[in-house]
């Protein structure tokens, strides 16, 4: 089989039928071994640690994966906790509206940018500042801006507006609403800086032939120059959407999950039934329902992206 | 024949500890505010000067959630500690049957047994297949309700002395602008209920629910009282008043801003640290001044297997740090500092402050188990969901959170 295999290579170019499989594996060889190393660390780590994962979710293991095969009792409690719920739809709202303001926001900002403004490099460097800051530092600092005796409200309420309300960080309706503006605060930036690189790298010749034909500015935006961009607007939906589901150290900084559980996250569930609660097996279980979310979301969505070949 | 092995241990204990050079032991644990930082020092410099051998400190921040998953993995990934702190109970159960700590049986047997311990019931929780994997140090108990003089001062009351007196002062004391009750945000929360079962429910409540881990306890008309007192709490708690750690209610509770607190003993040593004087500054109820049992629990020392190879000198320096905990001078001068009791009565408490005399007084009849000690730490984690849920959430009622609180008990392992 490997002769013929190679035998195949030197004439792949003719008959490509035959050498399907020779021209997977040995087509390029030194770039494939070069990259053996990752291959083996996304086999061994990411696909053996899922696997790890979602076998010891149907397990009874407290503080060590030693458990017994217990079926889904861990999904059933998971499923009958109050916590865990209130935690997958805070994550949905915030997470459908933190991708779509960053993603409008962020265009907005890029195309203001784009308008050929003096100080430039000085603006996107001030927008872009945020998102050197870690979550932690992110939510620290707005958790002082909105605490109601120490921040915003207490300030404005000394200075006489006595009428001042601002206390969504102590509000259980309005708590999502906060952790969002200190996530769009540090994610919106970083979101421009990529609008801004595809709207540069659209061609100037696009541009001309728009003015010449008598399109208002806002419309080439929307229907010339947005779609062009669809490379630079998937890039920006994967890295939003990952920072989505991994929501955890902005909601520890700013909020604890608080008031109440009103801003718990799923990540947060995890994190304390497997540590602080000794209990592996729960923990597990709510970390293969957040995969199986990405997944739902993910694989229909990778079909259409990449699925059908000739498309692009 | 066993004298002389006493003799031969003794002298080898000697030996070790003379020995030319000084080996490092580190000693992991929690305590981080002020006071428990104070009397954790006051172990460390027993050790150098009885030992020669050097206590390398590594305090850990965020305790039970922050410093337990820590210590366990570092316990578990095959880098153990010299020694570490852990609470009384069953956080490091599966470490034991997993072979990963010490037996501490000869060190006992060394010693002529552990009789001097005020309550048997402690060692429980370190027994496993005959052996003993751990030492109590201290007894703490969350069974207080702390009050602040300067508050019912302001309003011209008597500082109550039970718990019906406090709940019937709240109305004047949120006239006068005064928090009734300070509370921190996260887990302080979670030690009430126990302290109100034990108070207004009485020790067969205790018994029932922490011990026995009966449903039917829960949903009993001992447990309704508690249930309702959770829910009046809750009514004069708001979000906004809460502040980020339980050391700063021990300084509301000086400055009168707040008028009382439930919390466990370990406050105390914050409010000495800060100059707060008991009996002046604030008063101690145990029990919320209704009941006659403290439930308890407390911390322990654990004396992880350390991995083949290691100096036999470090091995020593761990019998001798044990050793040392638990001795009379040990006992003293770290309780002393951190306001918790000690697990020996048998030492000079005439110093002690009125508060731990009212306690000591208490362990006579017996010690109740807490939560902390009975519980699993994945039902004290399903509990701490549940009661700061119940806390912020108005639309949770009391036959709700009996409902909860029940299931809970009933599927705890």
């Amino acid at each position: 089989m490997a002769d013929t295999a190679v035998r195949m290579e030197d004439g792949a170019g003719v008959s490509t039928r035959p050498g399907f499989l020779s021209r997977i594996f040995l087509h390029n060889l030194s770039a494939k071994f070069a990259a053996l190393p990752m291959v083996i660390t996304v086999l061994v780590v990411f696909v053996g640690c899922t696997i790890w994962t979602i076998y010891y979710s149907f397990t009874n293991s407290k503080l060590l994966p030693t458990g017994k095969f217990i079926g889904f009792d861990q999904y059933e409690r998971l499923f009958a906790t109050s916590r865990w719920n209130v935690s997958v739809w805070n994550l949905l709202a915030y997470g459908a509206m933190s991708l779509v303001f960053t993603l409008v926001i962020g265009f907005i900002l890029a195309v203001l940018i784009d308008q050929k403004v003096r100080f430039e490099s000085a603006f996107r460097t001030i927008m872009l500042y945020p998102f050197a800051l870690s979550f932690i530092v992110t939510g620290l600092v707005w958790q002082w801006i909105m605490n109601p005796t120490l921040g915003l409200q207490g300030t404005m309420r000394k200075l006489g507006w006595d009428w001042f309300s601002f206390d969504w960080i102590a509000n259980p309706k309005m708590v999502l609403f906060a952790l969002l503006i200190a996530g769009l605060w540090h994610g919106t930036g970083f979101c421009m800086v990529l609008m801004l690189a595809g709207l540069r790298g659209v061609d100037e010749e696009v541009w001309k032939a728009a003015r010449v034909d008598g399109i208002p500015t806002w419309r080439t935006y929307l229907s010339i120059v947005l779609p062009m961009m669809r490379g630079v607007l998937v890039t920006a939906v994967v890295i939003i959407g990952s920072g989505i589901v991994r929501l955890y150290d902005l909601v520890v900084a700013l909020t604890n999950g608080g008031p109440g559980i009103s801003s718990e996250v799923p990540a947060k569930y995890v994190f304390n039934y497997m540590f602080s609660g000794g209990n592996i097996g729960q923990g597990l279980a709510g970390a293969t329902m957040m995969l199986l979310t990405v997944l739902i979301i993910m694989i229909p969505w990778a079909y259409l992206e990449f699925g059908g070949k000739g498309r692009r | 024949m066993k004298k002389f092995a006493v003799v031969a241990a003794m002298a080898t204990a000697f030996l070790g500890s003379t020995s030319a050079y000084a080996v490092d032991l580190e000693v992991t644990h929690w305590w981080t505010s002020a006071g428990e930082a104070a009397a954790i020092a006051e172990f460390a410099k027993l050790f150098e000067e009885k030992t020669g051998n050097t206590w390398v400190d590594s305090a850990l921040a965020g305790s039970g959630t922050g410093a337990n998953p820590v210590i366990i993995s570092r316990i578990i990934g095959g880098d153990p500690m010299g020694a570490t702190q852990m609470n009384t109970g069953r956080d490091a159960e599966e470490l034991i049957q997993a072979g990963l700590m010490r037996d501490l049986t000869p060190i006992v047997e060394e010693m002529g047994g552990l009789d001097f311990y005020v309550d048997q019931s402690l060692l429980e929780a370190c027994k496993y297949e005959g052996g003993l994997y751990c030492l109590p140090i201290n007894i703490h108990s969350w069974d207080w309700l702390w009050l602040s003089t300067a508050a019912y001062e302001k309003i011209g009351q008597p500082v109550p002395t039970n718990w019906d007196e406090y709940v019937a002062s709240w109305p004047a004391l949120e006239e006068a602008g005064i928090l009734p009750f300070g509370l921190a945000t996260g887990w302080p929360i979670s030690g009430v209920p126990g302290v109100l079962m034990s108070g207004i429910g009485g020790s067969d409540l205790v018994l029932a629910v922490n011990r026995d881990k009966s449903g039917d306890a829960v949903r009993g008309p001992e447990f309704r009282k508690v249930a309702e007192a959770m829910d009046s709490l809750r009514k004069v708690i708001s979000p906004e008043m809460m502040v980020p750690s339980f050391g700063d209610v021990g300084n509301q509770i000086l400055s009168g801003e707040a008028a009382g607190n439930i919390h466990g003993d370990w406050l105390a040593g914050d409010l000495q640290v800060a100059g707060g004087v008991p009996g002046e500054n604030y008063e101690c109820l145990p029990a919320l001044g209704m009941g006659d049992q403290l439930t308890g629990g407390g911390d322990s020392f654990y004396f992880p297997v350390l991995p083949e190879g290691t100096d036999p000198a470090v091995i020593q320096a761990q019998t001798d740090l044990a050793k040392i905990l638990i001795s009379p001078e040990g006992q003293l001068n770290f309780n002393m500092v951190k306001g918790s009791m000690p697990i020996r009565t048998d030492i000079d408490l005439s110093n002690a402050n009125p508060c731990m005399q009212k306690a000591i007084k208490m362990l006579g009849n017996g010690l109740l188990p807490s939560g902390d000690f009975a519980l699993s730490s994945d039902t004290q984690q399903q509990m701490q969901d549940l009661n700061i849920e119940f806390l912020d959430d108005d639309s949770i009622t009391v036959d709700d959170y009996i409902e909860r609180y029940a299931s809970i008990i009933e599927s705890a392992d």
